[in-house]
Protein backbone atom coordinates (compact mmCIF):
# COMPACT_ATOMS: atom_id res chain seq x y z
CA UNK A 1 0.00 0.00 0.00
CA UNK A 2 1.51 3.31 -1.03
CA UNK A 3 -0.40 5.32 1.61
CA UNK A 4 -2.43 7.29 -0.94
CA UNK A 5 -5.16 6.48 -3.44
CA UNK A 6 -4.92 6.76 -7.22
CA UNK A 7 -7.35 9.72 -7.06
CA UNK A 8 -5.18 11.48 -4.47
CA UNK A 9 -2.16 10.93 -6.70
CA UNK A 10 -3.98 12.41 -9.69
CA UNK A 11 -5.12 15.44 -7.68
CA UNK A 12 -1.59 16.10 -6.37
CA UNK A 13 -0.20 15.70 -9.92
CA UNK A 14 -2.72 18.24 -11.21
CA UNK A 15 -1.58 20.69 -8.52
CA UNK A 16 2.03 20.23 -9.68
CA UNK A 17 1.06 20.70 -13.35
CA UNK A 18 -0.69 23.95 -12.43
CA UNK A 19 2.25 25.32 -10.41
CA UNK A 20 2.92 28.97 -11.29
CA UNK A 21 -0.52 29.87 -12.63
CA UNK A 22 -2.71 32.63 -11.22
CA UNK A 23 -6.13 31.88 -12.71
CA UNK A 24 -7.61 28.52 -13.65
CA UNK A 25 -11.11 27.79 -14.92
CA UNK A 26 -12.71 24.41 -14.21
CA UNK A 27 -16.02 22.90 -15.26
CA UNK A 28 -18.91 22.42 -12.85
CA UNK A 29 -18.68 18.65 -13.40
CA UNK A 30 -14.88 18.38 -13.09
CA UNK A 31 -14.16 17.67 -9.41
CA UNK A 32 -10.63 16.27 -9.89
CA UNK A 33 -9.25 19.34 -11.72
CA UNK A 34 -11.02 21.54 -9.15
CA UNK A 35 -9.43 19.54 -6.32
CA UNK A 36 -5.96 19.93 -7.89
CA UNK A 37 -6.49 23.68 -8.27
CA UNK A 38 -7.70 23.96 -4.66
CA UNK A 39 -4.64 22.05 -3.44
CA UNK A 40 -2.36 24.46 -5.30
CA UNK A 41 -4.27 27.44 -3.93
CA UNK A 42 -3.98 26.16 -0.35
CA UNK A 43 -0.29 25.32 -0.48
CA UNK A 44 0.60 28.59 -2.24
CA UNK A 45 -1.22 30.44 0.50
CA UNK A 46 0.71 28.56 3.19
CA UNK A 47 4.03 29.19 1.40
CA UNK A 48 3.06 32.87 0.89
CA UNK A 49 3.37 32.41 -2.87
CA UNK A 50 1.20 33.90 -5.66
CA UNK A 51 -2.54 33.85 -5.09
CA UNK A 52 -4.46 31.32 -7.20
CA UNK A 53 -7.91 32.23 -8.45
CA UNK A 54 -10.29 29.40 -9.38
CA UNK A 55 -13.37 30.00 -11.51
CA UNK A 56 -15.86 27.16 -11.26
CA UNK A 57 -18.02 27.46 -14.35
CA UNK A 58 -21.75 27.30 -13.75
CA UNK A 59 -21.31 27.81 -9.99
CA UNK A 60 -23.19 30.71 -8.45
CA UNK A 61 -20.80 31.08 -5.52
CA UNK A 62 -17.36 30.33 -6.94
CA UNK A 63 -17.57 32.38 -10.08
CA UNK A 64 -16.79 36.09 -10.16
CA UNK A 65 -17.92 36.68 -13.76
CA UNK A 66 -20.67 39.28 -14.18
CA UNK A 67 -20.91 39.44 -17.97
CA UNK A 68 -22.66 36.16 -18.69
CA UNK A 69 -21.42 33.05 -20.46
CA UNK A 70 -19.29 35.01 -22.92
CA UNK A 71 -17.01 36.39 -20.20
CA UNK A 72 -14.97 33.18 -19.81
CA UNK A 73 -14.12 33.34 -23.51
CA UNK A 74 -13.40 37.07 -23.51
CA UNK A 75 -11.29 36.67 -20.37
CA UNK A 76 -9.40 33.84 -22.08
CA UNK A 77 -8.86 35.80 -25.29
CA UNK A 78 -7.46 38.67 -23.18
CA UNK A 79 -4.89 36.25 -21.75
CA UNK A 80 -6.36 36.26 -18.25
CA UNK A 81 -7.00 32.51 -17.99
CA UNK A 82 -3.73 30.63 -17.45
CA UNK A 83 -4.96 27.07 -17.32
CA UNK A 84 -7.92 24.95 -18.40
CA UNK A 85 -8.79 21.24 -18.64
CA UNK A 86 -10.10 19.42 -21.67
CA UNK A 87 -10.96 15.77 -22.20
CA UNK A 88 -12.59 13.88 -25.00
CA UNK A 89 -14.47 10.76 -25.90
CA UNK A 90 -11.48 10.09 -28.15
CA UNK A 91 -7.94 11.52 -28.03
CA UNK A 92 -5.33 10.59 -30.63
CA UNK A 93 -1.52 10.58 -30.81
CA UNK A 94 -1.43 14.09 -32.31
CA UNK A 95 -3.48 15.35 -29.35
CA UNK A 96 -6.58 15.92 -31.46
CA UNK A 97 -9.69 15.67 -29.28
CA UNK A 98 -13.16 14.46 -30.22
CA UNK A 99 -16.17 15.56 -28.17
CA UNK A 100 -18.71 14.91 -30.94
CA UNK A 101 -19.04 11.18 -31.58
CA UNK A 102 -17.87 8.01 -33.29
CA UNK A 103 -18.49 7.01 -36.90
CA UNK A 104 -19.24 9.21 -39.88
CA UNK A 105 -20.34 12.74 -39.10
CA UNK A 106 -23.05 14.04 -38.95
CA UNK A 107 -24.97 10.77 -38.47
CA UNK A 108 -22.54 9.50 -35.84
CA UNK A 109 -23.28 6.08 -34.37
CA UNK A 110 -22.45 7.21 -30.84
CA UNK A 111 -23.13 10.89 -30.29
CA UNK A 112 -21.57 12.83 -27.40
CA UNK A 113 -22.80 16.25 -26.27
CA UNK A 114 -20.69 18.40 -28.62
CA UNK A 115 -17.62 20.62 -28.84
CA UNK A 116 -18.61 23.11 -26.10
CA UNK A 117 -15.85 25.76 -25.98
CA UNK A 118 -13.02 23.37 -26.91
CA UNK A 119 -12.53 24.77 -30.43
CA UNK A 120 -11.56 28.04 -28.76
CA UNK A 121 -10.07 27.24 -25.35
CA UNK A 122 -7.57 24.65 -26.70
CA UNK A 123 -5.91 27.38 -28.76
CA UNK A 124 -6.09 30.35 -26.43
CA UNK A 125 -5.31 29.04 -22.95
CA UNK A 126 -1.51 28.74 -22.50
CA UNK A 127 -1.64 25.71 -20.23
CA UNK A 128 -4.32 23.24 -21.32
CA UNK A 129 -4.13 19.93 -19.48
CA UNK A 130 -5.76 16.99 -21.20
CA UNK A 131 -7.37 14.95 -18.48
CA UNK A 132 -9.15 11.64 -18.92
CA UNK A 133 -9.32 9.17 -16.05
CA UNK A 134 -10.32 6.20 -18.23
CA UNK A 135 -7.17 4.95 -19.94
CA UNK A 136 -8.28 2.51 -22.64
CA UNK A 137 -7.84 1.84 -26.38
CA UNK A 138 -11.37 3.10 -27.06
CA UNK A 139 -10.40 6.54 -25.69
CA UNK A 140 -6.78 6.73 -26.87
CA UNK A 141 -7.25 5.93 -30.55
CA UNK A 142 -4.85 6.08 -33.54
CA UNK A 143 -7.00 8.78 -35.18
CA UNK A 144 -10.07 10.54 -33.82
CA UNK A 145 -13.29 10.22 -35.86
CA UNK A 146 -13.93 13.95 -35.52
CA UNK A 147 -11.54 16.77 -34.64
CA UNK A 148 -13.39 19.06 -32.23
CA UNK A 149 -10.10 20.86 -31.61
CA UNK A 150 -6.67 20.02 -33.06
CA UNK A 151 -3.60 19.32 -30.92
CA UNK A 152 -1.39 21.22 -33.32
CA UNK A 153 -2.41 24.04 -35.66
CA UNK A 154 0.39 25.51 -37.74
CA UNK A 155 0.45 29.03 -39.17
CA UNK A 156 -1.95 30.73 -36.78
CA UNK A 157 -1.36 33.37 -34.14
CA UNK A 158 -2.28 31.35 -31.05
CA UNK A 159 -1.77 27.69 -32.01
CA UNK A 160 -2.42 26.21 -28.57
CA UNK A 161 -2.35 22.49 -27.88
CA UNK A 162 -1.80 20.55 -24.68
CA UNK A 163 0.71 21.29 -21.92
CA UNK A 164 0.47 17.70 -20.66
CA UNK A 165 -1.92 14.76 -20.60
CA UNK A 166 -2.91 13.03 -17.39
CA UNK A 167 -4.86 9.76 -17.16
CA UNK A 168 -5.72 7.26 -14.48
CA UNK A 169 -2.55 5.34 -15.38
CA UNK A 170 0.08 7.79 -16.51
CA UNK A 171 1.36 11.28 -17.22
CA UNK A 172 2.48 12.33 -20.73
CA UNK A 173 4.31 15.31 -22.18
CA UNK A 174 3.51 16.56 -25.67
CA UNK A 175 6.08 17.73 -28.22
CA UNK A 176 4.39 20.29 -30.48
CA UNK A 177 7.16 20.10 -33.11
CA UNK A 178 7.12 16.34 -33.37
CA UNK A 179 3.33 16.20 -32.82
CA UNK A 180 3.86 13.33 -30.46
CA UNK A 181 3.29 12.36 -26.85
CA UNK A 182 6.03 10.96 -24.66
CA UNK A 183 5.45 9.04 -21.48
CA UNK A 184 6.74 11.01 -18.50
CA UNK A 185 5.74 8.69 -15.66
CA UNK A 186 3.48 5.82 -14.70
CA UNK A 187 1.24 5.87 -11.61
CA UNK A 188 1.89 3.49 -8.72
CA UNK A 189 0.41 0.07 -9.45
CA UNK A 190 0.92 0.24 -13.22
CA UNK A 191 3.82 -0.55 -15.55
CA UNK A 192 4.96 1.03 -18.81
CA UNK A 193 3.74 -2.14 -20.54
CA UNK A 194 0.24 -1.67 -19.04
CA UNK A 195 0.15 1.85 -20.47
CA UNK A 196 1.36 0.66 -23.88
CA UNK A 197 -1.32 -2.04 -23.98
CA UNK A 198 -4.08 0.41 -23.05
CA UNK A 199 -3.07 3.09 -25.57
CA UNK A 200 -4.20 2.87 -29.20
CA UNK A 201 -1.58 5.29 -30.55
CA UNK A 202 2.21 5.26 -30.64
CA UNK A 203 4.28 7.53 -28.38
CA UNK A 204 7.85 7.98 -27.18
CA UNK A 205 9.08 6.33 -24.03
CA UNK A 206 12.32 6.64 -22.07
CA UNK A 207 14.41 3.49 -21.46
CA UNK A 208 13.45 3.62 -17.80
CA UNK A 209 10.00 5.01 -17.03
CA UNK A 210 9.79 6.58 -13.56
CA UNK A 211 6.84 6.25 -11.22
CA UNK A 212 4.65 9.37 -10.93
CA UNK A 213 5.85 11.46 -7.99
CA UNK A 214 4.04 10.39 -4.82
CA UNK A 215 2.16 13.15 -3.00
CA UNK A 216 4.08 14.42 0.03
CA UNK A 217 2.71 13.92 3.53
CA UNK A 218 2.04 17.65 3.71
CA UNK A 219 0.10 17.62 0.43
CA UNK A 220 -1.95 14.65 1.54
CA UNK A 221 -2.77 16.35 4.80
CA UNK A 222 -3.96 19.55 3.03
CA UNK A 223 -5.92 17.48 0.55
CA UNK A 224 -7.62 15.39 3.23
CA UNK A 225 -8.38 18.40 5.37
CA UNK A 226 -8.97 21.84 3.88
CA UNK A 227 -9.36 20.80 0.22
CA UNK A 228 -11.96 18.11 0.97
CA UNK A 229 -13.92 20.71 2.98
CA UNK A 230 -13.74 23.21 0.11
CA UNK A 231 -14.76 20.54 -2.39
CA UNK A 232 -17.89 19.67 -0.48
CA UNK A 233 -19.35 23.10 -1.28
CA UNK A 234 -19.37 22.60 -5.06
CA UNK A 235 -18.87 18.84 -5.43
CA UNK A 236 -20.55 17.25 -2.38
CA UNK A 237 -20.85 13.75 -3.89
CA UNK A 238 -17.18 13.71 -4.86
CA UNK A 239 -16.03 14.94 -1.43
CA UNK A 240 -18.05 12.17 0.21
CA UNK A 241 -16.45 9.63 -2.12
CA UNK A 242 -12.93 10.80 -1.18
CA UNK A 243 -13.84 10.49 2.52
CA UNK A 244 -15.27 7.01 1.88
CA UNK A 245 -12.11 5.85 0.07
CA UNK A 246 -10.04 6.97 3.03
CA UNK A 247 -12.20 5.08 5.51
CA UNK A 248 -11.84 1.93 3.44
CA UNK A 249 -8.07 2.32 3.25
CA UNK A 250 -7.78 2.93 7.00
CA UNK B 1 -43.62 46.47 -25.66
CA UNK B 2 -43.37 44.22 -22.62
CA UNK B 3 -47.08 43.38 -22.79
CA UNK B 4 -48.25 41.02 -20.04
CA UNK B 5 -50.26 38.16 -21.54
CA UNK B 6 -51.34 34.57 -20.86
CA UNK B 7 -48.90 31.69 -21.30
CA UNK B 8 -50.91 30.50 -24.34
CA UNK B 9 -50.75 33.91 -26.00
CA UNK B 10 -47.02 34.06 -25.34
CA UNK B 11 -46.43 30.60 -26.82
CA UNK B 12 -48.31 31.58 -29.99
CA UNK B 13 -45.38 33.87 -30.88
CA UNK B 14 -43.39 30.76 -31.85
CA UNK B 15 -44.58 30.06 -35.40
CA UNK B 16 -43.59 27.14 -37.68
CA UNK B 17 -40.14 27.62 -39.25
CA UNK B 18 -39.19 30.25 -36.70
CA UNK B 19 -35.58 30.76 -35.60
CA UNK B 20 -35.84 30.34 -31.83
CA UNK B 21 -33.04 31.25 -29.41
CA UNK B 22 -32.96 29.41 -26.07
CA UNK B 23 -30.50 29.80 -23.17
CA UNK B 24 -28.37 27.19 -21.36
CA UNK B 25 -29.78 25.32 -18.35
CA UNK B 26 -28.11 27.61 -15.76
CA UNK B 27 -29.54 30.76 -17.30
CA UNK B 28 -33.31 30.42 -16.82
CA UNK B 29 -35.05 28.10 -19.31
CA UNK B 30 -38.75 28.70 -19.99
CA UNK B 31 -39.98 25.14 -19.44
CA UNK B 32 -43.67 25.96 -18.77
CA UNK B 33 -43.69 27.95 -21.99
CA UNK B 34 -41.98 25.04 -23.78
CA UNK B 35 -44.95 22.82 -22.86
CA UNK B 36 -47.32 25.50 -24.18
CA UNK B 37 -45.28 25.77 -27.41
CA UNK B 38 -45.30 21.98 -27.87
CA UNK B 39 -49.12 22.04 -27.53
CA UNK B 40 -49.23 24.33 -30.61
CA UNK B 41 -46.93 21.99 -32.57
CA UNK B 42 -44.97 24.57 -34.59
CA UNK B 43 -42.76 22.41 -36.82
CA UNK B 44 -39.47 22.97 -38.66
CA UNK B 45 -38.09 25.19 -35.89
CA UNK B 46 -34.49 26.40 -36.18
CA UNK B 47 -33.36 26.23 -32.58
CA UNK B 48 -30.30 28.33 -31.68
CA UNK B 49 -28.88 27.18 -28.33
CA UNK B 50 -27.08 29.92 -26.41
CA UNK B 51 -24.67 28.26 -26.42
CA UNK B 52 -25.89 24.77 -25.36
CA UNK B 53 -29.16 23.08 -24.44
CA UNK B 54 -30.47 20.24 -22.29
CA UNK B 55 -33.91 18.83 -21.57
CA UNK B 56 -35.71 21.69 -23.38
CA UNK B 57 -33.93 21.05 -26.68
CA UNK B 58 -34.25 17.30 -26.24
CA UNK B 59 -38.03 17.64 -25.77
CA UNK B 60 -38.48 19.80 -28.87
CA UNK B 61 -36.41 17.27 -30.85
CA UNK B 62 -38.37 14.32 -29.44
CA UNK B 63 -41.63 16.01 -30.44
CA UNK B 64 -40.32 16.26 -34.01
CA UNK B 65 -40.55 20.05 -34.04
CA UNK B 66 -36.89 20.80 -34.85
CA UNK B 67 -35.81 21.27 -38.48
CA UNK B 68 -32.40 22.75 -37.68
CA UNK B 69 -30.36 22.56 -34.50
CA UNK B 70 -27.56 25.08 -33.98
CA UNK B 71 -25.70 24.25 -30.78
CA UNK B 72 -22.33 23.74 -29.09
CA UNK B 73 -23.63 20.77 -27.08
CA UNK B 74 -26.76 18.95 -25.92
CA UNK B 75 -26.53 17.22 -22.54
CA UNK B 76 -28.65 16.38 -19.52
CA UNK B 77 -25.63 17.08 -17.29
CA UNK B 78 -25.26 14.57 -14.47
CA UNK B 79 -28.21 12.58 -15.85
CA UNK B 80 -26.10 11.80 -18.93
CA UNK B 81 -26.57 12.19 -22.68
CA UNK B 82 -29.72 13.64 -24.26
CA UNK B 83 -31.53 10.54 -25.59
CA UNK B 84 -33.89 12.06 -28.17
CA UNK B 85 -31.05 14.20 -29.54
CA UNK B 86 -28.74 11.17 -29.87
CA UNK B 87 -31.44 9.14 -31.59
CA UNK B 88 -32.37 11.95 -33.99
CA UNK B 89 -28.70 12.52 -34.89
CA UNK B 90 -28.30 8.83 -35.77
CA UNK B 91 -31.36 9.02 -37.99
CA UNK B 92 -30.38 12.36 -39.54
CA UNK B 93 -33.76 13.72 -38.47
CA UNK B 94 -32.77 17.38 -38.70
CA UNK B 95 -30.09 19.69 -40.06
CA UNK B 96 -27.28 19.74 -37.52
CA UNK B 97 -25.21 22.91 -37.13
CA UNK B 98 -22.58 21.96 -34.56
CA UNK B 99 -20.85 25.03 -33.11
CA UNK B 100 -18.47 26.06 -30.35
CA UNK B 101 -19.73 28.22 -27.47
CA UNK B 102 -17.88 31.49 -28.17
CA UNK B 103 -18.89 31.36 -31.86
CA UNK B 104 -22.57 31.33 -30.89
CA UNK B 105 -22.00 34.28 -28.58
CA UNK B 106 -20.10 36.09 -31.36
CA UNK B 107 -22.90 35.54 -33.89
CA UNK B 108 -25.47 36.99 -31.49
CA UNK B 109 -23.20 39.89 -30.56
CA UNK B 110 -22.83 40.70 -34.28
CA UNK B 111 -26.63 40.85 -34.60
CA UNK B 112 -26.80 42.90 -31.39
CA UNK B 113 -24.44 45.42 -32.97
CA UNK B 114 -26.17 45.31 -36.35
CA UNK B 115 -22.97 44.23 -38.14
CA UNK B 116 -22.84 41.28 -40.60
CA UNK B 117 -20.11 39.23 -38.86
CA UNK B 118 -17.60 39.10 -36.05
CA UNK B 119 -14.04 37.71 -36.06
CA UNK B 120 -13.10 35.02 -33.56
CA UNK B 121 -9.82 33.28 -32.69
CA UNK B 122 -9.39 29.51 -32.54
CA UNK B 123 -11.48 27.07 -34.66
CA UNK B 124 -8.93 26.79 -37.54
CA UNK B 125 -8.08 23.10 -37.98
CA UNK B 126 -11.27 21.91 -36.30
CA UNK B 127 -13.63 19.66 -38.28
CA UNK B 128 -16.36 22.16 -37.41
CA UNK B 129 -15.20 24.13 -40.46
CA UNK B 130 -15.98 21.20 -42.77
CA UNK B 131 -19.71 21.55 -42.18
CA UNK B 132 -19.97 25.13 -40.93
CA UNK B 133 -19.42 26.51 -44.41
CA UNK B 134 -21.15 29.69 -43.23
CA UNK B 135 -17.99 30.38 -41.17
CA UNK B 136 -15.21 31.90 -43.30
CA UNK B 137 -11.46 32.18 -42.90
CA UNK B 138 -10.14 35.63 -43.79
CA UNK B 139 -6.78 37.38 -43.55
CA UNK B 140 -6.63 39.85 -40.66
CA UNK B 141 -6.94 43.09 -42.71
CA UNK B 142 -4.85 44.99 -40.15
CA UNK B 143 -1.83 42.69 -40.21
CA UNK B 144 1.10 42.73 -42.65
CA UNK B 145 1.93 39.17 -41.62
CA UNK B 146 -0.06 36.14 -42.54
CA UNK B 147 -2.82 35.98 -39.94
CA UNK B 148 -5.83 33.86 -40.84
CA UNK B 149 -8.87 34.37 -38.63
CA UNK B 150 -12.42 33.00 -38.63
CA UNK B 151 -15.43 35.24 -39.11
CA UNK B 152 -18.90 34.06 -38.10
CA UNK B 153 -22.10 35.57 -39.50
CA UNK B 154 -24.61 37.45 -37.35
CA UNK B 155 -27.30 35.27 -35.77
CA UNK B 156 -30.63 37.06 -35.71
CA UNK B 157 -33.28 34.89 -34.04
CA UNK B 158 -36.94 35.53 -34.85
CA UNK B 159 -37.78 34.88 -31.23
CA UNK B 160 -35.70 34.67 -28.05
CA UNK B 161 -37.34 32.96 -25.07
CA UNK B 162 -36.25 32.60 -21.43
CA UNK B 163 -37.50 32.47 -17.85
CA UNK B 164 -36.55 35.08 -15.23
CA UNK B 165 -37.40 35.73 -11.59
CA UNK B 166 -39.19 39.02 -12.03
CA UNK B 167 -40.63 41.61 -14.38
CA UNK B 168 -42.31 44.88 -13.44
CA UNK B 169 -45.72 45.93 -14.73
CA UNK B 170 -43.96 48.20 -17.25
CA UNK B 171 -42.37 45.22 -19.00
CA UNK B 172 -38.81 45.54 -17.67
CA UNK B 173 -37.22 42.18 -16.80
CA UNK B 174 -34.58 41.40 -14.18
CA UNK B 175 -31.78 39.29 -15.74
CA UNK B 176 -29.08 39.79 -13.08
CA UNK B 177 -25.65 38.86 -14.32
CA UNK B 178 -26.99 36.52 -17.04
CA UNK B 179 -25.91 39.01 -19.66
CA UNK B 180 -26.33 36.58 -22.56
CA UNK B 181 -30.07 37.11 -22.06
CA UNK B 182 -29.58 40.78 -22.89
CA UNK B 183 -27.54 39.84 -25.96
CA UNK B 184 -30.18 37.32 -27.07
CA UNK B 185 -32.99 39.85 -26.63
CA UNK B 186 -31.17 42.66 -28.43
CA UNK B 187 -30.19 40.32 -31.27
CA UNK B 188 -33.69 38.85 -31.73
CA UNK B 189 -36.62 40.35 -33.60
CA UNK B 190 -38.94 39.47 -30.72
CA UNK B 191 -38.33 38.39 -27.12
CA UNK B 192 -40.81 36.51 -24.97
CA UNK B 193 -40.21 36.00 -21.27
CA UNK B 194 -41.90 34.03 -18.51
CA UNK B 195 -41.39 35.18 -14.93
CA UNK B 196 -42.05 33.99 -11.40
CA UNK B 197 -43.81 37.25 -10.51
CA UNK B 198 -44.69 40.77 -11.62
CA UNK B 199 -43.76 43.67 -9.35
CA UNK B 200 -45.79 46.85 -9.05
CA UNK B 201 -42.71 49.00 -8.63
CA UNK B 202 -40.50 49.82 -11.62
CA UNK B 203 -37.23 47.88 -11.74
CA UNK B 204 -35.64 51.03 -13.15
CA UNK B 205 -36.50 53.03 -10.03
CA UNK B 206 -33.03 53.09 -8.45
CA UNK B 207 -29.49 52.63 -9.79
CA UNK B 208 -29.16 49.41 -7.80
CA UNK B 209 -32.41 47.89 -9.03
CA UNK B 210 -31.82 49.00 -12.64
CA UNK B 211 -28.45 47.21 -12.93
CA UNK B 212 -29.03 43.82 -14.50
CA UNK B 213 -32.39 44.75 -16.05
CA UNK B 214 -33.48 44.09 -19.62
CA UNK B 215 -35.53 47.19 -20.53
CA UNK B 216 -39.07 46.76 -21.89
CA UNK B 217 -37.88 48.20 -25.22
CA UNK B 218 -36.49 44.75 -26.08
CA UNK B 219 -39.31 42.68 -24.58
CA UNK B 220 -42.30 41.68 -26.70
CA UNK B 221 -44.46 39.63 -24.36
CA UNK B 222 -44.34 38.49 -20.72
CA UNK B 223 -46.35 35.76 -19.01
CA UNK B 224 -46.38 34.71 -15.37
CA UNK B 225 -45.31 31.08 -14.85
CA UNK B 226 -44.57 30.19 -11.21
CA UNK B 227 -41.68 27.70 -11.03
CA UNK B 228 -41.60 28.15 -14.79
CA UNK B 229 -38.08 26.71 -15.21
CA UNK B 230 -38.93 23.42 -13.43
CA UNK B 231 -37.37 20.83 -13.49
CA UNK B 232 -34.40 23.07 -14.36
CA UNK B 233 -33.07 25.57 -11.81
CA UNK B 234 -33.66 29.29 -11.68
CA UNK B 235 -30.71 31.37 -10.46
CA UNK B 236 -31.24 32.87 -7.04
CA UNK B 237 -34.65 31.15 -6.71
CA UNK B 238 -34.60 27.34 -6.79
CA UNK B 239 -32.30 24.46 -7.64
CA UNK B 240 -32.51 21.72 -10.23
CA UNK B 241 -34.92 18.82 -9.64
CA UNK B 242 -32.29 16.12 -10.13
CA UNK B 243 -34.71 13.22 -9.66
CA UNK B 244 -37.06 14.57 -12.33
CA UNK B 245 -34.24 15.06 -14.87
CA UNK B 246 -33.05 11.51 -14.14
CA UNK B 247 -36.63 10.26 -14.61
CA UNK B 248 -36.78 12.00 -17.98
CA UNK B 249 -33.36 10.63 -18.98
CA UNK B 250 -34.49 7.07 -18.23
CA UNK B 251 -37.92 7.31 -19.89
CA UNK B 252 -36.80 9.22 -23.00
CA UNK B 253 -34.45 6.40 -24.03
CA UNK B 254 -37.26 5.02 -26.21
CA UNK B 255 -39.81 6.96 -28.29
CA UNK B 256 -42.60 5.23 -26.35
CA UNK B 257 -41.11 6.16 -22.99
CA UNK B 258 -40.63 9.72 -24.19
CA UNK B 259 -44.28 9.92 -25.31
CA UNK B 260 -45.39 8.60 -21.92
CA UNK B 261 -43.23 11.19 -20.14
CA UNK B 262 -44.56 14.04 -22.27
CA UNK B 263 -48.14 12.90 -21.69
CA UNK B 264 -47.96 13.91 -18.09
CA UNK B 265 -45.42 16.73 -18.39
CA UNK B 266 -47.81 19.68 -18.71
CA UNK B 267 -49.88 18.36 -15.81
CA UNK B 268 -46.83 17.91 -13.57
CA UNK B 269 -45.70 21.43 -14.46
CA UNK B 270 -48.99 22.74 -13.08
CA UNK B 271 -48.57 20.59 -9.96
CA UNK B 272 -44.98 21.77 -9.46
CA UNK B 273 -46.19 25.37 -9.61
Amino acid sequence: MPGYSNRELIIATIADLLDGIRHVAVGASSPMPAAGAMLLRARNEMAKRERVRISILGSEEHNFFTNGGVELFDCTAQGRVDAFFLGGGQIDGEANINLVGTGDYPQTEVRWPGCFGSAFMYYLVPRVILFREEHSPRVFVPKVDYISAPGVSDGIVRPGGPHAMLTGMALFDFDKQKKRFSLRSVHHGYTAADVRAATGFDYDEPAVVPETKAPSAENLSILRGRVTEELSESYPAFADMLRGERKEAA
Amino acid sequence: MGEIVSLEELAAEVAPGCKLAVPADYCGVAMSATAAIIANRPNNLHVVCVPVTGIQGDMLIGEGLVGTLETSAVTLGEAGGAPRFQDAVRKGAFKLMDATCPAVHSGLIAAQKGVPFLPIRGIIGSDLLKTRTDWKTIQNPFSDDEDPIIVVPAIQPDVAIFHAPEADRFGNVRIGRRRELLTMAQAAKATIVTVERISEESLLKTEDSAAGVLPALYVTKIAVAPRGAWPLPLWGEYGVDTAEIARYAAMARTPEGFAAYMDGFARRLREAA
